[in-house]
């Protein structure tokens, strides 16, 4: 393991990793649970539409919910049983406000549709995506970015590089490391499909160097094809998608612009094996790694169904080994509380951590802000930590704007590092919300401004016509009654014609 | 004493002159004002400051012959962006205008609805769908809450909804943290 | 001779500062100064009035005032002018320059009522100038009172997210601020005469 020339980023910080807890055992295959709750937003973008009604009988790997336009991705049943119903269910989300699932009651027989392998090497790019947007297939690494509209390029994007991210920075997760450890060779044919169906002339996987076993069997996978390993330094944030990037060519991605514009594209490695086993054997993406660590009795990663409810998941761990009961989805540096545990695991899940006193201590109390600027030392993406804080506690949005917040990562180097143990990216998570809504109901207003005109105009235009149908009514009038006027002339002279020939008759 | 006038008179003829011809030379239509003003208001329309609308109350502030401090929907916030814009002191929304209140959407109970179209005619942003002797219904979307359409229904079918937050409008609150006693060293 | 033209700028701008050592134009230093924006307008707009006022009024003296004896008339009579300047710069921007119009808004008529316009053209009446040094004695006071303005708006738009105690917030705060840079100031004393 030798590590190649890698160009360091600014910044970043090293926690104490928590790994080890959760790769001493193989993944396992979480059983079938009685109940599976699909919430319809598990992607990024538009809401997918539900296919099915309650009492259908659906089959594993069936199309529940429909990608709703480009940017949406199905939902499929992860194992045959009926619809039970179509409700509002609490989410593995910060809000811990309810949204619309689909709830399934298993069979427990499992058996699957009919697998179709897409012959993807024959058949065009176009029907290929179109395909792969049935898939259900979405960014594993936590983004849930449908994925095939990251395979999708158009004319003007030429990729060059595929960059597969396995750094897997964050404390306490291993899903991506177990999932390479046991399963590299998906990961390396999957990776090589994506790079064929882009079009990109490098393939790069990136893995942080505290993984040995996964770099190895990784390498062993890929030991006859064109796939590159890179070993970088373990270091968070390096398994931020642009940092990667970074680490790997020394590319920085501009402000405001993705890496797809520098002809760059990047993957999780769960993502490719996903996409693997869609087109070689067809199945969709219905489950996925999950690690379940921190105070449980035995941490380990399960292969679990989406949909299942968490508290399952909790239980096959062992159940919690202390009263407090509180879980964390994601790592400790950017994940969140969640509401409770009898939330569904979604394709965004890949960690779930249970919180203990030992593991996470109660946060020391917050002093003022010294501005000792150690947060600007450790920001990966180089902002001013300490200014977007002074900004955002007093809520100056428009500066903190100006000092690109939305540049921000949220990967909560600054509060890891902060000696006065500010909430740093409470702050900016706070500020960012705010000035998204604002944003959009200042573009509600302009909408309202201009139906309020177009009423306004169009109620003008209907008085004129009006107006107009008035005039032109009296003018007829008036028409008439000078044909009148002119008939009655005529007629009073036809009578005086007609007596005048009687008077001279009778002379 | 005399030269004294006479210079003064002097100075105010010439300065009369020149002024006088550049305001002929240099006149400009239109108030940009308004539109700055217009861009503040929250444009719901709701006619209770007073003036049949958003922007005859922008008008009405940028002649000077409104207060910044009559638009219950902008609350607080608007009225502090409009005395940034105009250079004047803040002053908290009149209550004689109205209080400010969370969002809220129309809601059209369908089954008591006769078709009236009087809450169509009503509506400043054609934000209701129907014809006569039809049935109505609100586009949640474009409704500003304005609570025109209120007064108009015979049958009183019409309410406001309050918007609620869900989990694509939810935002992070602003962090509050408890102040500990710090440990003696 | 240079030198000493220079050094009527170096006076203006930083010794005899009219804002922070002389205490003229207050109002629009307090009153304009909430935000960077709208202060960088105000200055650039005094500036300029400030220069041309300090050119009219030395014409209006030189030639008015002074051949006639009526040097007590000053006062009314620079008010009167400097305001038609005003004025009349108004009218032009409004038509040609609608852009910086509509960013200096209200604060060009402002500037009318504002006492460093009005102490500048004085005092250059009083140490009888020649054009050119009431020029830049009106340019350079400019200059001194945008510098003043531009850094207090800095100043006051960071307080705006300082945790002030209850009573100080505001304007108490804002003029203990200026009073501390007002000391600052007192340092470039001794640089000129």
């Amino acid at each position: 393991m030798q590590l190649k020339n890698i160009f360091k980023f600014n910044g970043g910080v090293h926690p104490d990793e928590n790994k080890i807890a959760s790769t001493r055992l193989p993944i396992a295959k979480l059983a079938i649970p009685k109940k599976l709750v699909l919430p319809l937003r598990q992607h990024v973008g538009h809401v997918a539409k539900v296919k099915v009604k309650p009492g259908d009988q659906v089959f594993k790997g069936q199309i529940i919910a429909e990608a709703d336009g480009n940017i949406s991705a199905a939902i499929h049943a992860p194992t045959s049983g009926r619809i039970l119903k179509i409700s509002e269910e609490i989410l593995p989300h910060p809000s811990g406000l309810p949204d619309f699932c689909i709830t399934l009651e298993a069979d427990f027989k499992d058996t699957w549709i009919e697998k179709k392998p897409i012959p993807w090497k024959k058949i065009e790019k176009t029907q290929l995506i179109e395909t792969l947007s049935q898939s259900g297939i979405v960014g594993l690494g936590g983004a849930v970015f449908p994925t095939h509209m990251k395979l999708k390029t158009n004319q003007k994007q030429t990729i060059h590089t595929l960059v597969i991210n396995a750094a897997e920075c964050e404390p306490f997760i291993t899903c991506d490391d177990m999932l390479m450890r046991e399963r590299a060779d998906e990961i390396i044919r999957g990776s090589l499909i994506a790079q064929t169906i882009l079009g990109a002339e490098k393939c790069v996987i990136g893995i942080e160097d505290n993984k040995i076993e996964a770099y190895e069997a990784l390498k062993k996978a890929a030991q006859k094809t064109t796939v590159e390993i890179t070993v970088v330094p373990t270091l968070y944030p390096s398994g931020d998608a642009k940092r990667l990037i970074y680490l790997l060519m020394g590319i920085e991605v501009p402000k405001e612009k993705r890496s797809v514009d520098l002809g760059i594209q990047v993957f999780n490695v769960a993502t490719v094996a996903a996409i693997y086993r869609y087109l070689e054997f067809g199945e969709p993406s219905i489950s996925r790694i999950v690690t379940i660590t921190g105070a449980v009795k035995t941490p380990q990663n399960y292969e679990v169904l989406f949909g299942t409810p968490l508290s399952e998941l909790i239980k096959a761990a062992g159940g919690s080994s202390n009263k407090q009961k509180k879980f964390i989805m994601g790592g400790p540096m950017m994940g969140f509380d969640l509401p409770s545990i009898d939330v569904p695991v979604t394709k965004a899940m890949n960690c779930v951590i249970e919180s203990s006193p030992e593991l996470f201590p109660t946060p020391k109390p917050v002093m003022p802000c010294i501005r000792c600027a150690r947060c600007a030392d450790a920001c990966p993406v180089n902002l001013q930590p300490q200014e977007l804080y002074w900004f955002s506690k007093s809520s100056q949005l428009e500066k903190a704007r100006e000092y690109n917040l939305f540049d921000c990562i949220e990967c909560g180097c600054c509060t890891y590092v902060c000696p006065s143990n500010i909430p740093l990216v409470q702050f900016y998570r706070y500020a960012k919300s705010e000035i998204i809504a604002q944003d959009k109901s200042k573009e509600a207003a302009n909408t309202a401004r201009e139906r309020n005109e177009f009423r306004l105009a169009r109620l003008e235009r209907e008085k004129k016509e009006r107006a107009e149908r008035h005039a032109q009514k009296a003018l007829g009038a008036q028409d008439k009654q000078a044909e009148d006027d002119k008939k009655s002339t005529i007629a009073a002279a036809m009578e005086r014609v007609k007596q005048n020939q009687q008077e001279n008759i009778k002379n | 004493m005399i030269t004294a006038l006479l210079v003064m008179i002097f100075l105010a003829i010439l300065l009369g002159l020149v002024l006088g011809y550049s305001a002929i030379k240099f006149k400009v239509d239109g108030d940009p004002m308004v539109a700055r003003i217009d861009a503040i208001l929250p444009q719901t329309q709701c006619g209770q400051c007073g003036y049949p609308g958003c922007k005859p109350y922008a008008t009405a502030i940028a002649k000077g012959e409104a207060d910044i401090n009559q638009c219950p929907p902008g609350g607080d916030a608007g009225a502090k962006a409009l005395a940034e814009l105009m250079g004047m002191e803040f002053k908290p929304v009149n209550e004689k205008h109205g209080v400010q209140k969370p969002k809220s959407v129309a809601l059209i109970d369908e089954s008591t609805c006769i078709g009236c179209t009087l809450c169509i005619q009503a509506c400043p942003v054609d934000a209701i769908l129907g014809a006569a002797k039809q049935m109505h219904t609100i586009i949640a979307s474009e409704c500003t809450g304005c609570e025109l359409c209120l007064p108009p229904c015979p049958v009183d079918c019409i309410t406001m909804e309050p918007v609620l937050e869900n989990s694509e409008s939810w935002k992070w609150k602003y962090p509050i943290y408890n102040i500990q006693k710090a440990q003696k060293a | 001779m240079i030198q000493h033209y220079f050094l009527i700028i170096i006076s203006t701008v930083l010794v005899n500062n009219i804002v922070l050592v002389k205490i003229l134009g207050l109002c629009p230093f307090m009153g304009v100064s909430k935000k960077l924006e709208t202060s960088i307008s105000m200055s650039a707009a005094t500036a300029f009035v400030l220069t041309i006022g300090s050119m009219t009024s030395w014409a209006i003296n030189h030639y008015l005032l002074e051949p006639n004896d009526l040097v007590y008339l000053r006062t009314l009579s620079f008010i009167v002018v400097i305001a038609g300047v005003v004025q009349f710069t108004e009218m032009l921007m409004e038509k040609n320059f609608p852009l910086l119009y509509q960013l200096l808004g209200i604060f060009l008529p402002l500037i009318t009522t504002n006492c460093a316009v009005l102490g500048i053209p004085l005092l250059n009446a009083q140490s009888s100038h020649t054009l050119l040094e009431s020029a830049l004695f009106g340019f350079g006071g400019g200059i001194g009172f945008s510098v003043v303005l531009i850094l207090f708006a800095s100043l006051r738009e960071r307080l705006e997210g300082a945790e002030i105690p209850g009573p100080f917030k505001g304007t108490a705060i804002a003029l203990v601020t200026a009073s501390i840079m007002s000391l600052a100031f007192m340092g470039f004393a001794g640089l000129d005469r």
